[in-house]
């Protein structure tokens, strides 16, 4: 397989009994590389990475994880990997410290090393003080950073990271993209998954959009935006039972008119102009905000449903 | 040669690999690992020590007054000496089963710590695997101090009490492959009462507490297809020193058990945690 890409994957299927999961996916991605997958719960996602996390077995298609294939070199790859997965599964009668060395331990680390390590990781993770407590005492947030501290207790090449922040408030999720930063910066090629589009616009050199088992958009975020969605998007909230009513009236205002149960979204290149002439056309909507096009817009585009509902 | 180079090569690593028993030295991380979480909680590793003396004091002290002496292959023993060993083997038996049901069963569906190692060098098979080590490693602490327990209340049958040792052993390991294979297909906490079902039975009718001499012909066929049944009779003879070429299908019959329910747990192992 090539040089250049650290992981490619070809015709990836996963198939559990009847339900096909991922439906013949082709990734690559290159090293360094921070890589995202978006896409709604269900969409395939997660068993996507625990393929490329060489832990399950894809029905069919191939994997190449540093030129190696899973099939028979799991152990060498995995460790090479760094896996956040989006259960914490760490191990609670243990203290946080003892849960980093015990996990260093499965990749055959001397103790010494593995000392060494845990105390640097608590530090980058900002958990040096709680080093000794039960993992049991730990808030949601600390916990996280505990799991992505014990992903990086091998030096992974690869930190593949299954919808980190879920769960998270702004601040704990602002700690975690500052890290993940200074990884990337590092040299660490990132995987992520995610149904956060800001998280995926912020963290994420490329990524593709996955609905339903397939991917339905690649590319650089920017460029996903420009490509599928206005520069500007207008959302008018209305008093009614019923947004689809709107659509007519406000049709001739926009590229596009996408409606929801809670508001109608008008995709412009200008969003005041365009407000402005609804005003006009004594259209009076009980909130108006303009804004950016973002992922959500993207995805809302590409499969006609919202990401997060 | 040149044309046989290019085939696909069929070697023994390609086989060991595709065959889904056999774990690696890896697994004896899993048992690191255990030792590590049981250092913490240390009370529930001493009270194992104290079960035995507590089954042996209640027979000494009680049953033995009442019961007289049995006739074990035409030798007339003390029913201290008749039921030390069989409880030796009860004590492995639900050491090991209670061990490999309930906290794997919580590792494996609870608390997802084994979804954590798979995202190591470790693989399903050096998981089970570990784990049976470790029910090794309790089972030979724990059996050791029955053994010297039974010497010291004077209910060993001979010097030979010492081959209990392994004896005691090879039960821990069939009953914890046993365990191992049941838990991967308990559902809910619910499913656990199946395992009493099946515990109990085997405790009270698998001639722990008097000879299967005692049932009719057929009853005594079906109990010697007991696992605990055939670790009872290997480890009173072991203590008596009666040796018998029948010790040798016994041990067989109890590592039989042993493979299958590894073999079983391995595969089921698989199917949970990397489908």
């Amino acid at each position: 397989m090539s040089e250049t890409h650290i992981l490619e994957a070809r015709q990836l299927v996963k198939r559990f009994g009847d339900f096909e999961a991922v439906k013949g996916i082709d990734v690559a991605i290159d090293r360094g590389e921070s890589f995202g997958f978006l896409g709604p719960n269900g969409a395939g996602k997660t068993s996507t990475m625990r393929m490329i996390s060489a832990v399950s077995q894809p029905t069919s298609g191939t994997i190449s994880i540093f030129g190696l294939d899973p099939r028979f070199d799991g152990p060498e790859i995995r460790s090479r990997l760094g896996v956040v997965p989006q259960e914490d599964s760490l191990e609670l009668e243990l203290s946080v410290r003892h849960n980093l060395e015990m996990f260093g331990r499965y990749f055959d680390l001397p103790r010494r090393v593995v000392r060494e390590r845990a105390t640097e990781l608590l530090e980058f993770t900002q958990l040096s003080e709680r080093a000794n407590e039960k993992v049991d005492n730990l808030s949601g947030g600390m916990k996280r950073r505990l799991t992505i501290a014990r992903g990086l207790i091998n030096r992974p090449e690869i930190l593949i990271l299954d919808e980190p922040t879920t769960g998270l408030d702004p601040q704990a999720r602002h700690l975690l993209w500052d890290r993940l930063y200074r990884l990337k910066r590092e040299g660490v090629t990132l995987i992520i998954t995610t149904h956060y589009m800001d998280e995926a616009e912020q963290l994420c050199d490329r990524l593709v959009v996955m609905d339903q088992g397939s991917i339905v958009a690649e590319g650089a975020p920017r460029v996903l935006i420009e490509q599928f969605s206005t520069r500007e998007v207008v959302e008018l909230r209305f008093i009614t039972d019923d947004h689809e009513e709107y659509y007519e009236r406000l049709a001739p205002f926009a590229e596009r008119v996408e409606v929801l149960p809670d508001r109608v979204l008008l995709y412009v290149n200008n969003g005041d102009d365009t407000l402005r002439d609804v005003h006009a056309a004594h259209i009076t909507p009980s909130s108006a905000l303009v804004r950016r096009s973002s992922l959500e817009d993207v995805f809302l585009h590409l499969t006609g449903r919202s990401l997060t509902e | 040669m040149g044309a046989a180079n290019n085939a696909t090569p069929i070697d023994g690593l390609m086989i060991a690999r595709s065959f889904p028993m056999i774990g690696s030295r890896r697994s004896l991380r899993v048992l690191e690992r255990n030792a590590l979480v049981y250092r913490a909680q240390w009370v529930m590793l001493i009270s194992g020590f104290f079960e035995p003396l507590f089954y042996l004091l209640s027979i000494s002290i009680g049953l033995n007054k009442l019961v007289g002496p049995l006739p074990v292959h035409g030798q007339f023993i003390s029913y201290a000496k008749f039921v030390a060993p069989g409880m030796l083997a009860t004590s492995a038996m639900n050491g090991a089963m209670i061990d490999a049901i309930f906290n794997t069963f919580f590792k494996l569906k609870i608390s997802h710590v084994y979804d954590a190692l798979l995202a190591t060098p470790l693989d399903v098979t050096d998981i089970a695997l570990g784990e049976v080590l470790w029910a090794l490693a309790r089972a030979t602490m724990y059996s050791a101090s029955f053994i010297i327990c039974m010497a010291a209340l004077g209910d060993a049958g001979s010097v030979w009490v010492i081959l209990c040792w392994p004896g005691a052993i090879l039960t821990s390991l069939t009953f914890s492959c046993m365990g191992l294979a049941a838990c991967t297909f308990m559902r809910t906490w619910q499913d656990f009462d199946l395992v009493a079902l099946v515990q109990l039975p085997l405790f009270l009718f698998s001639g722990t507490f008097f000879p299967i001499t005692q049932y009719p012909q057929w009853l005594g066929a079906i109990v010697s297809f007991s696992p605990l049944y055939q670790s009872a009779a290997l480890l009173r003879g072991l203590s008596l020193g009666q040796f018998d070429w029948i010790m040798i299908f016994r041990a067989g019959y109890l590592m039989a058990i042993a493979l299958f329910g590894l073999y079983v747990a391995a595969r089921r192992f698989s199917k949970i945690l990397a489908p």
